[in-house]
């Protein structure tokens, strides 16, 4: 008898744990309830701020730009045109040439001051390639007005909207920058606007105006030197083997840093989100633990006679566990399966963008754009599903245990 | 009478100890964390508030109307020094400074930057900004000063200028006149931020007027509040004083620094959907409780009905168990979540990258929540809330029950 019957196999375990679970069908009905809720809760929070970290990291990297920089060093102290550097030699250019290298670009950034007839503003001024300009940040699509600058020679500025509109001037009309060469003397010239661009931060659209390299060389009065090389790594999560790449290949004198040297309140923010991450999954299971074993204390509670008749006829207390555990995985399953499919029908339609510009100024405080990309990763997917089942299921070994060590006769006797 | 159904709600909640305990659990956990985090939220929106304020901005800013969406030399405010004095004597306050700013190209001997000057009256600039008090090197502007200019760290190191030299600025006057000057360097201040300390130059009000053409006029009075609380009072005054002139406007900091007030907003936003998240699932815990406890009295609530006891008695039995359930819960979370916090609010904490997240925003890097009575009751006095709200299904169930079925029910 004692190895007989109930030594159920699986099927006939799960049958009979599937059934216990609908006995009492409101109850489970409001556990799944809450278990959806919370798993739901749990990845659409974690996509909202992925999506807001993301947008802020590649924000960041496009403003920078790059993923790694050279400069000459001192340049970040002092940013002016007499730290600048020679355009990369033959060792420098083969170490560039790398299958990791997805873009990269020499460029000029000066501080510099724009005036129109009407105004004048402190401005960065940038002296790009047009190509592999627009390889490493992408301006010439942000390019709204007009067009973006045709060669490395083009006479021409291209400006932010904001930026024109702070100096009342607008396409085709000529505007005069003021920077220092590299004597130290005042260098001006009237450039005409062939070009309006919009940015996702006001803040960049006010500070950057590009103008040709060539050009600002000319003007600058530096040969074809720059002042800095932006590099766009295929792969942001691993950009050392490239940054020691370079860095070898980078003459002395010269300062290689990466993106998370350069910009420690991205790559922090980046590395807390991880944390934040866990901790939120982590709450809300909580949370959802204490009705968890509720349910199933009750569940094992209202069934105490059950349970004692069966371990008289002879079933294990390790199959009582079991069967109580399984009852706790089938729960726990189905509000996984709920919450998971809750949490990609309500994150999809938003993943096109979810616009929030009425806090955009606020937003831009944290760095990120007005329009908020919701982002599903599958590994914070797993991670919540993961923490779920592994949590849930030791939970629940508690009303399971209980239930294992009840006494048969008592149980029995019991109402 | 009232007190036969106290007891009975009381004993009937500790019928199944565990399962009252759990559900109780529930809400301490809750109302543990709603305390903390709301304390440390409120906290940290205050000093944030307070820190990027103080710097600079103030509290309320007296401007040409446009200005502040387009700050253009020509929208002045006239006869400045006047009207600050005007404010001064009727608001009975010297917290109250007036100011002038332009753009000029700044030099040294080696180098130029574009930058902004600002006119500012040295007596008074001090009541209304932190940036005198951060001077480092040398002194502030005094009474004095004519052709004296204080400078951010930052811009000291990039022009490669000390104390005792000579910068020059090249800008243009409010009448597009050129305007230029040299003047020397009294003190060099630092406030933290890379952005003021590079950004930022200061001479007296009179030299800055004499300098870009104002004739007389500056761009903005600061004013400042005793606290945040009294700014709207504050501004209500402010607005009777200028009332004469219909050019000027008197806007309160959260039109002047619109991203601060917007960055809580978002962070306030999401913030709430996390607590929701926790109300609903305690409430849940509470339904199910409470469904259960229906569940299984239904003979009991069959005699008793039978008995003569209106359904509307009973269900108000169910709501009182469910009370004095939330009551235990809120008292004992917030009593939970006031060790906590206090403790914390005491010794402070931070967390691994806080630092630089929260240089950006103003805030020191070791946070301190506060606790205020707001902060305390605010998120445990909605868990409780939700926590009746999801007993009505359970006691609405009793309006249908049949005695006469229910007695027989297992």
């Amino acid at each position: 008898m004692s190895s007989g019957i109930f030594n159920l196999p699986f099927k006939a375990t799960l049958t009979l744990s599937w059934r216990n679970l609908w006995r009492n069908h409101r109850r489970t009905a409001i556990m799944l309830a809450a278990i959806s809720v919370g798993v739901w809760a749990m990845i659409f929070m974690t996509a909202i701020m992925r999506g807001m970290v993301g947008d802020m990291l590649s924000e960041g990297i496009r403003n920078l730009p790059g993923h790694i920089q050279i400069h000459q060093q001192g340049f970040a102290d002092d940013p002016s045109i007499v730290n600048s550097l020679p355009s990369p030699g033959a060792e420098l250019l083969s170490a560039l040439d790398d299958p990791d290298t997805e873009a990269w670009s020499g460029r000029i950034k000066v501080p510099a001051v724009i005036s129109s007839e009407r105004d004048t503003r402190g401005v960065t001024l940038l002296g790009v390639d047009p190509v592999s300009e627009d390889a490493v940040t992408g301006i010439a699509g942000q390019v709204v007005e007009g067009r973006f600058l045709d060669t490395v020679d083009d006479k021409g500025v291209v400006i932010g909207l904001k930026l024109a509109e702070r100096l009342e001037t607008r396409l085709g009309k000529r505007i005069v920058i003021m920077t220092q060469d590299s004597e130290n003397n005042i260098a001006d010239r009237g450039f005409r606007i062939v070009g309006l661009y919009k940015a996702k931060l006001e803040a960049m659209e006010e500070k950057n105006v590009y103008a040709a390299r060539g050009t600002l060389q000319g003007l600058l009065n530096i040969g074809d030197r720059i002042t800095e090389i932006a590099i766009i790594d295929t792969d942001m999560n691993d950009i050392d083997p490239l940054y020691s790449k370079i860095k070898a290949a980078t003459p002395e004198g010269l300062e290689v840093r990466p993106w998370y040297e350069i910009d420690v309140y991205l790559s922090t923010m980046l590395a807390t989100m991880d944390g934040f991450v866990l901790v939120w999954i982590i709450i809300v299971f909580l949370a959802l633990s204490f009705g968890l074993v509720n349910t199933l204390l009750m569940a094992v509670f209202e069934r105490t006679r059950e349970i004692g008749l069966i371990q008289a006829l002879g079933m294990r207390p390790s199959m009582i566990i079991y069967q109580i555990v399984l009852e706790s995985v089938l729960l726990l399953v189905i509000g996984l399966g709920v919450g998971n499919a809750l949490a990609v029908i309500t994150i999809l339609p938003l993943e096109s963008g979810l616009d929030i510009s009425a806090v955009a100024e606020g937003l831009a405080m944290f760095g990120a754009g007005a329009v908020l990309y919701p982002t599903l990763l599958l590994d914070d997917v797993i991670l919540a599903n993961v923490v779920v089942i592994l949590l849930g299921t030791l939970t629940s070994i508690l009303p399971a245990w209980r239930a294992a060590r009840l006494n048969p006769v008592q149980a029995i006797n019991s109402t | 009478m009232i007190d036969v159904s106290l007891r009975l709600a009381w004993r009937n909640l500790w019928r199944y100890k565990r399962r009252t305990w759990l559900t109780v659990g529930a809400m301490i956990f809750s109302n543990a964390l709603l305390v903390f985090s709301v304390s440390l939220q409120f906290g940290s929106y205050d000093m944030m508030i307070n820190n990027t304020l103080q710097v600079f901005t103030g509290h309320i800013q007296v401007q040409h109307d446009g200005y502040q969406q387009d700050p253009k030399m020509r929208r002045v405010v006239p006869d400045i020094v006047a009207m600050a004095d005007g404010l001064r004597s009727a608001l009975g306050s010297n917290e109250v400074a007036a100011r002038g700013a332009g753009f000029a190209l700044v030099s040294s001997t080696d180098r130029s930057y574009g930058l902004q000057i600002l006119g500012v009256e040295p007596g008074f600039e001090s009541n209304v900004s932190t940036i005198p008090g951060l001077v480092k090197q040398g002194r502030y502007l005094n009474n004095d000063s004519y052709d004296e200019i204080v400078i951010g760290s930052v811009l000291a190191r990039n022009l490669k200028v000390a104390l005792g030299d000579e910068i020059t600025f090249l800008g243009s006057g409010r009448d597009d006149s050129f305007a230029a000057g040299v003047a020397k360097i009294v003190g060099i201040f630092e406030t933290g931020s890379a952005d003021i300390d590079r950004n930022m130059a200061q001479v007296s009000l009179a030299y800055f007027q004499d300098s870009f053409a104002m004739e007389g006029s500056g761009h903005s009075i600061v004013l400042r509040a005793e606290n945040i609380e009294g700014v709207p009072a504050l501004r209500t005054r402010a607005k009777d004083q200028v009332a004469g002139n219909d050019k000027l406007v008197v806007l309160d900091w959260e039109t002047l620094q619109p991203g601060l007030k917007q960055a809580i907003q978002a962070d306030m936003t999401s913030a709430w959907f996390m607590y929701s998240v926790l109300i609903v699932l305690v409430a849940f815990s509470v339904l199910n409780t409470q469904l259960m406890s229906v569940l299984e009295r239904t003979r009991e609530f069959g005699t008793m009905m039978a008995l003569g006891l209106k359904p509307s008695r009973l269900a108000r039995l169910v709501m009182t168990e469910t009370a004095m359930m939330a009551g235990l819960g809120l008292a004992i979370g917030v009593l939970t979540g006031f060790i906590i916090t206090y403790y914390l609010s005491v010794v402070g904490f931070s967390y691994p990258g806080m630092e630089e997240m929260a240089a950006r925003f103003n805030l020191p890097d070791r946070m301190y929540p506060s606790v205020s009575m707001l902060s305390l009751v605010l998120g445990p006095g909605i868990v409780a809330l939700g926590c009746l709200l999801a007993a009505v299904y359970p006691a609405l169930r009793l309006y249908v029950l049949l005695p006469i079925e229910a007695m027989r029910a297992v």
